[in-house]
């Protein structure tokens, strides 16, 4: 990985991938970003609306060039249906927090009132405790943290980023066919 | 990149034989002869292996199958046989272990055959489904350990799946870039039965889309690059190779006189006979090629990945080249060189397309000045070195190549014999030179030399190997004597680990730490197995014991004892500028080192 024939300066870049939901494919993944010596920032795997198929977003700190063997790395995969880089595409991104935070009587609205700000959720409450819901981007996440955190964090948890692009056009699997969504669409750009 | 491409539509397998008329009847069947039929099916006629528990009831079931099974004496060499059968044949080989230990000695040979893109399948026994994760006798979990070593890998725990999980195997080495197939077969999944009939329908993968071809205007850039090149060079590797593609070369040649760098796995896919070949590039290729690119405008590099042993100091590699990459693997494209036009797809069917258009370029004087700076700096040529009673390996060589008429299969172990094969032997016909490019495993030649005779029993075949290689899976000698093939083994025996040592002696203040090395007496070595041993100590005696080896029916071991402190040269030290080479020293100035540069004699 050489880098004087970078392409431009490393930021932090969004993936999404459809693979087949089969044992050992995440094992194969990582097992990838590993040997290549890719630091994953976040990852995420989930089912999608069409059986035997599972949608992975996951972000990587890569140049330009690297961030095209990264696509062409994880497409030679058998088990990777689809591959697409969403960083410069106008889309949506998003990850959820539950946070469970100390709240007395005394202290509970004013947790509500920061809750309210942040458009996140109260999803459970004890005597002492509110557990929050947020979603949002990092930046949105971190802000509610530091908001929470006078009060005392009891434990917090977070999903992966998971990301789509805006508009019309749909990357779904379209597995009997064995195309792929992302390089059909090129196709048709072309 | 993927908007630089498309994709063919689901690429179909081609089956080695179509299985004529309709499908037979299906009817009750053991995994463990599903396991052949679909192997005889596919086309494979004999495969490398060992017997163990959890493959047992395969082989028990292996003798109603008109496949011939080659008892290794370690796993690795098995894998190893596989893998030169398949560079000699084209075709997929196939090596089968036990599980546990007889799996993991198939690690190293499994990742020789990824490194160097070799179509393999691999077979493993498994512990029965119910004892998977019990840590059972002899169980590994095999896929984990060669994950990273495997183009893909498959665990079968019912008889069903082992015809699909084969054919797929079969299909994914062997198409598009080609790579090792690991197929793990438990023991429950080998003995128990189901309703089978081979089905010869095309393998369905959803996810594996080999076939890529370029765009137009991708293929026309690179047509303008070419026509008004000045300083153009190609670049012959292991690629063209793979994809047959010689004759295509020769055709853009003859069209272009654009002259050839092979790199050591391309070696024999362009004649090094044309008179547009150069030779090998890279940390021994010869000074003029290496200059050549350094001076280059135009590098059009065919199927072959721009190693760190072929380009040097990647910050000053041919830096007034621009590049193009005709390339079948994406991940490859930009990964140590940028590019300016990479070309993506099988480099047969690229240079098919290229070729009705491409034109000519201006390049008389570029021409003169490599066939001035071959004349100036020719390494070359020992071979009218006087017999002055001393042996040097690249006499043997090329006398090796001289009395074969540079038509035998050629297999060679890692080190400095196999640098100067690459140097010596010239290789004018494809699949002819098998060695271990990648991954560097000593050990590999005489296991390979063994596959590459399977896969041509017509052939002449003398596999190559130091002191230091062959000892390490010296114990197929039994193997050779055991099948009665006719392989010719020359030992490049210079009592030292040779280009460790020459490292040490360039680079470690001649400090040989571990490099002297004790041999057994290869000839009683040979005796012992049964086979004819011979020994060669001057120039004269080469000549002699290659007539004995090449009259003698059995195989044949010949212990060359040559000069014990002999280097390769030209070298370019790991890192440094493709230009900056270590040049052999002069004959005026090294009492010690004999082979010099003449310049004079290369014709």
């Amino acid at each position: 990985m050489s880098s004087s024939t970078a392409q431009s300066e490393a930021k932090l870049r969004t993936f999404v991938a459809y693979v087949e939901d089969k044992p050992g494919v995440l094992n194969r993944i990582s097992s990838l970003f590993r040997r290549r010596n890719y630091n994953i920032v976040s990852l995420n795997v989930g089912r999608t609306h069409e059986d035997g198929v599972s949608r992975m977003t996951f972000q990587i700190e890569a140049d330009s060039d690297m961030a095209l063997r990264i696509e062409a790395n994880l497409y030679k995969l058998v088990n990777v249906l689809s591959i697409a880089d969403l960083t410069e595409l106008p889309r949506v991104v998003r990850d959820l927090a539950l946070i469970k935070v100390k709240a007395t009587p005394p202290d509970r609205a004013e947790v509500l009132q920061l809750v309210e700000i942040f458009r996140a959720r109260a999803v459970d409450v004890s005597p002492t405790t509110l557990t929050v819901e947020v979603t949002g981007d990092q930046a949105k996440i971190q802000g509610m943290v530091d908001s929470l955190r006078p009060f005392g964090i009891v434990e917090m948890v977070q999903t992966g980023t998971v990301a789509m692009s805006r508009g019309p056009e749909g990357r779904a699997a379209r597995v009997a066919h064995g195309a792929s969504p992302g390089f059909a669409a090129d196709e048709a750009a072309e | 990149m993927e908007a630089s491409k498309k994709i063919i539509a689901h690429a179909q397998p081609e089956l080695e034989k179509p299985a004529p008329g309709a499908v037979p009847e299906p009817r009750l069947m053991p995994g463990s002869e599903i396991l052949w039929d679909a192997l005889v099916n596919l086309g494979v006629d004999v495969v490398f292996g060992y017997p163990g528990g959890a493959i047992m009831p395969a082989y028990d079931s292996m003798i109603k199958f008109p496949i011939h099974h080659v008892l290794v004496r370690h796993e690795q060499g098995a894998a190893h046989m596989a893998d030169g059968y398949a560079r000699v044949s084209g075709r997929v080989g196939v090596c089968v272990a036990t599980s546990g230990p007889g799996a993991t000695n198939l690690v190293t040979g499994i990742a020789n055959a990824m490194m160097d893109s070799i179509p393999m399948v691999a077979i493993t026994g498994q512990v029965p489904s119910a004892l998977i994760g019990s840590d059972a006798f002899q169980e590994t979990d095999i896929t984990g350990v060669a994950l990273p070593i495997t183009k893909h890998s498959f665990v079968v725990t019912r008889p069903e799946d082992i015809c699909s999980a084969l054919k797929e195997a079969f299909y994914i080495a062997s198409s598009g870039r080609p790579g090792p197939v690991l197929v793990d077969i438990t023991k429950d999944a080998q003995q128990k039965s189901c309703l089978y009939a081979f089905d010869p329908s095309p393998v369905r993968l959803p996810g594996y889309r080999p076939e890529t071809e370029p765009l137009e205007r991708e293929l026309a850039e690179a047509l303008d690059l070419i026509s008004r090149a000045e300083r153009p060079i190609l670049f012959s590797g292991h690629g063209v190779v793979q994809a047959n593609a010689t004759e295509l070369m020769l055709e853009l040649v003859d069209k272009t006189h654009i002259p050839v760098a092979a790199t050591l796995l391309g070696l024999g896919g362009f004649p090094a006979s044309h008179p547009s070949a150069l030779g090998m590039m890279g940390m021994h290729g010869e000074a003029w090629v290496n200059t050549a690119i350094q001076e280059s405008d135009l590098i059009i590099a065919v199927g072959m990945r721009f190693d760190d042993r072929v380009t040097g100091n990647l910050k000053t590699y041919a830096k007034n080249a621009k590049k193009i990459h005709i390339e079948l693997d994406p991940a490859e494209v930009n990964k140590n060189v940028h590019v300016d036009v990479p070309l993506i797809g099988d480099c047969r069917a690229i240079l098919k397309r290229l070729l009705p258009h491409v034109q000519k370029p201006e390049i008389e004087p570029w021409l003169k000045h490599i066939d001035q700076m071959r004349g100036e700096s020719a390494v070359i040529d020992i071979k009218e070195l006087p017999d002055e009673g001393k042996l040097y390996a690249a006499h043997v060589i090329h006398d090796l190549w001289r009395m074969t008429e540079g038509k035998a299969i050629v297999v060679t172990d890692v080190g400095q014999h196999q640098m100067w094969e690459a140097q010596y032997y010239k290789h004018d016909y494809p699949r002819r030179l098998v060695t271990s490019g990648g991954l560097g495993t000593m050990g590999f030649a005489l296991p390979a030399g063994i596959g590459a005779k399977f896969a041509d029993k017509s052939a002449e075949v003398w596999v190559i190997a130091g002191d230091g290689g062959i000892q390490m899976t010296a114990a197929e000698l039994t193997t050779i004597a055991q099948e009665e093939i006719k392989v010719n083994i020359a030992i490049i025996n210079n009592g030292f680990l040779g280009m460790v040592r020459q490292w040490q002696q360039f680079f470690y203040g001649g400090r040989y730490v571990a490099t002297p090395m004790k041999s057994p007496d290869f000839v009683k070595l040979a005796d012992a197995h049964g086979l004819l041993g011979l020994r060669a100590t001057n120039r004269t005696e080469v000549r002699q014991m290659v007539e004995r080896a090449r009259s003698h029916p059995g195989a044949v071991v010949i212990d060359f004892r040559v000069e014990q402190e002999d280097s390769v040269y030209p070298m370019v030290p790991t890192g440094a500028d493709l230009g900056d080479m270590i040049r052999r020293p002069k004959r005026e100035t090294s009492e010690h080192n004999p082979i010099y540069e003449t310049g004079s004699d290369e014709s």
